[in-house]
């Protein structure tokens, strides 16, 4: 099964569907998006990191903001930095790099961005992408991620729920959560007024009555 | 969320606004005379011949900053806004609904219960703040009828019926207006509304209210992704605003009336202000215009329970927050619409 160039889902899309499905369909599907301080941040981190144009190390060659697309799952995105590594016999070694300005999750959120990034790498230049890395703007440190099959596996499922979700155009409903702090879509999902049962029929009972 | 945040007002003449990466930056005659980081500005409003690059309207325009160009007296030339929402799933709901007459008369219905509600407590609050300087039988006789008016939309779902009950107690509210009015009897007495044009200086002050709240409605509206222009209880009319004015019905009471008489009974305006046109029409001077802008900005930053959300935001963020909600109970995310009811 392949799909067409005409409707693929973005790279990004699947980090915000681990996240919290109803944040990927107010982004996806409503075309919600609040410029909050931290996306502000983010955006101007890779902003910076993508003006800074391709360079060489040694045996490194750095790529920027470069395109990606996969016809197998349908998705489209923008890689931050693909390092090519010599292999020494004029072969170069693809490894991807996503900056993140917070720090490591706890979930799988980034890593299967990062995979999705592999897989896409992985059909355009048809070779095999084993590794990527993570960089986090908090902690400074870079965390390297083996794409083993279980991380791929996870990969291509949330691709295909996530494209589920979207071409479905059904937001499902909040479960508010402590992460719904941290969420930047958190006023325009309104978590915890809309996980009421029938909220607005009993304020307008209260509205409508005698007083 | 979006945060109440400060308008920039620019009033001094050729004066340049641009954008330097993450700022907005107002030049006069070459020399920078202020520089702000944009995230801490709600709004720019540009009065007379203030021009601003493009790359500073398209920042704008993507960031949700509302920027306006009035004339040097304040009157509204042109706003910049950015590519249309899109949230086409949303827009098309909308349509659907408008098209479909049960939807309508529910929609219709929220409005309509937001508007007597708020009318009924502008008056038991100055029954409340205010007695004995008022003629007390009369508002209290309103404030039950319009409670019987309301307990009549509960379970009415024909969209007729409803505009019937609307109108009666518009009718009943206006009647007692001017029982509201207390200062300045000789230059501001209300018979009647009447808008096209207004003929004494009352209803040109209502009118003008009005208009700068349908303007923030149509604003709130297209930044949450609905058209302005299809709605439920005003129906579509090329060139009218529906959705906006459905919107801004539930404000009209709260919002624009109170604002009327308070700056009437606090002379803040007066009867010299306003000048009344060969064909009997009154139109506003324009410091008085100029006056009534600065009055509502000033209302716009108190702050506010939100009744339903039961979160402190301020009144200049409430129709914001009730495009949301309408988008929301569209979608599917809630069972109604909650209009805003102030107590």
């Amino acid at each position: 099964m392949m799909y067409s160039e005409d409707d693929p889902i973005m790279i990004s899309a699947l980090q915000h569907y681990v996240f919290c499905p109803r944040q990927c369909a107010l982004i996806h599907i409503e075309q919600v998006w609040a410029e909050s301080r931290l996306t502000a941040e983010g955006r101007i981190m890779h902003e910076k990191v993508h003006e800074e144009g391709n360079e060489s190390r040694g045996s490194v060659r750095i790529a920027r903001g470069l395109p990606l697309r996969s016809l197998r799952l349908g998705l489209v995105g923008v890689a931050d930095v693909v390092e090519f590594h010599g292999t020494g016999k004029g072969a170069w070694q693809p490894l991807p790099v996503e900056y993140k300005r917070g720090k490591p999750k706890f979930d799988l959120s980034d890593a299967v961005q990062l995979c999705a990034q592999a897989l896409c790498l992985e059909e355009m230049l048809s070779i095999v992408v084993p590794e990527g890395a993570l960089f986090y703007g908090k902690t400074r440190r870079r965390t390297d991620v083996a794409f083993d099959e279980a991380l791929r596996r996870e990969t291509e499922e949330t691709a295909s729920r996530t494209r589920d979700l979207i071409s479905g155009g059904v937001t499902p409903p909040p479960v508010y959560t402590k992460r719904c702090k941290n969420c930047s879509l958190v006023a325009g999902c309104m978590p915890k007024a809309i996980a009421k049962q029938r909220p607005v029929t009993r304020y307008l009972a209260a509205v409508t009555k005698e007083i | 969320m979006k945060k109440h945040l400060n308008t920039l007002f620019v009033t001094t003449q050729r004066a340049y606004l641009s954008k330097a990466s993450e700022t907005v930056v107002v030049k006069v005659e070459g020399e920078v005379r202020l520089q702000l980081p944009i995230h801490t500005i709600g709004g720019i409003v540009c009065f007379g011949s203030v021009s601003c690059s493009p790359y500073l309207m398209g920042f704008c325009a993507e960031k949700g900053v509302a920027l306006s160009f009035l004339t040097e007296q304040g009157r509204f030339l042109a706003r910049v806004h950015g590519p249309v929402s899109g949230n086409v799933l949303l827009r098309r709901e909308q349509y659907r609904w408008a098209d479909d007459p049960v939807r309508s008369a529910n929609m219709a219905r929220y409005f309509i219960v937001g508007k007597i509600a708020n009318c009924r407590t502008v008056l038991q609050r100055v029954l409340r703040d205010h007695s004995g300087k008022v003629e007390e039988n009369g508002l209290r006789r309103t404030v039950i009828l319009l409670g019987r008016c309301l307990e009549r939309c509960n379970h009415e779902s024909d969209l007729e019926v409803l505009r019937g009950i609307e109108g009666e107690s518009a009718h009943a509210y206006f009647a007692v207006f001017d029982n509201l009015i207390v200062a300045q009897k000789d230059a501001f007495s209300f018979k009647e509304r009447n808008r096209r044009p207004p003929l004494d200086n009352v209803n040109c002050l209502l009118s003008f209210l009005y208009t700068l709240l349908t303007h923030d409605a149509r604003s709130a509206l297209e930044t949450i992704g609905l058209d302005p222009a299809v709605g439920f209880l005003h129906r579509d009319r090329p060139g009218r605003p529906s959705l906006a004015l459905d919107l801004v019905e539930e404000f009209r009471p709260f919002l624009a009336d109170r604002l009327a008489l308070s700056l009437i009974n606090l002379r803040k305006v007066q009867g010299r202000g306003f000048k009344v046109m060969e064909s009997g029409a009154v139109k506003m001077e324009d410091d008085t215009r100029k006056a009534v802008i600065t009055a509502y900005q000033e209302r716009k930053q108190e702050e506010i329970i939100h009744p339903f959300l039961e979160e402190k935001t301020t009144v200049g963020l409430l129709m914001h927050m009730q495009a949301l909600l309408m988008a929301r109970h569209v979608r599917g995310d809630m069972d109604g619409y909650p209009p805003f009811v102030w107590k």
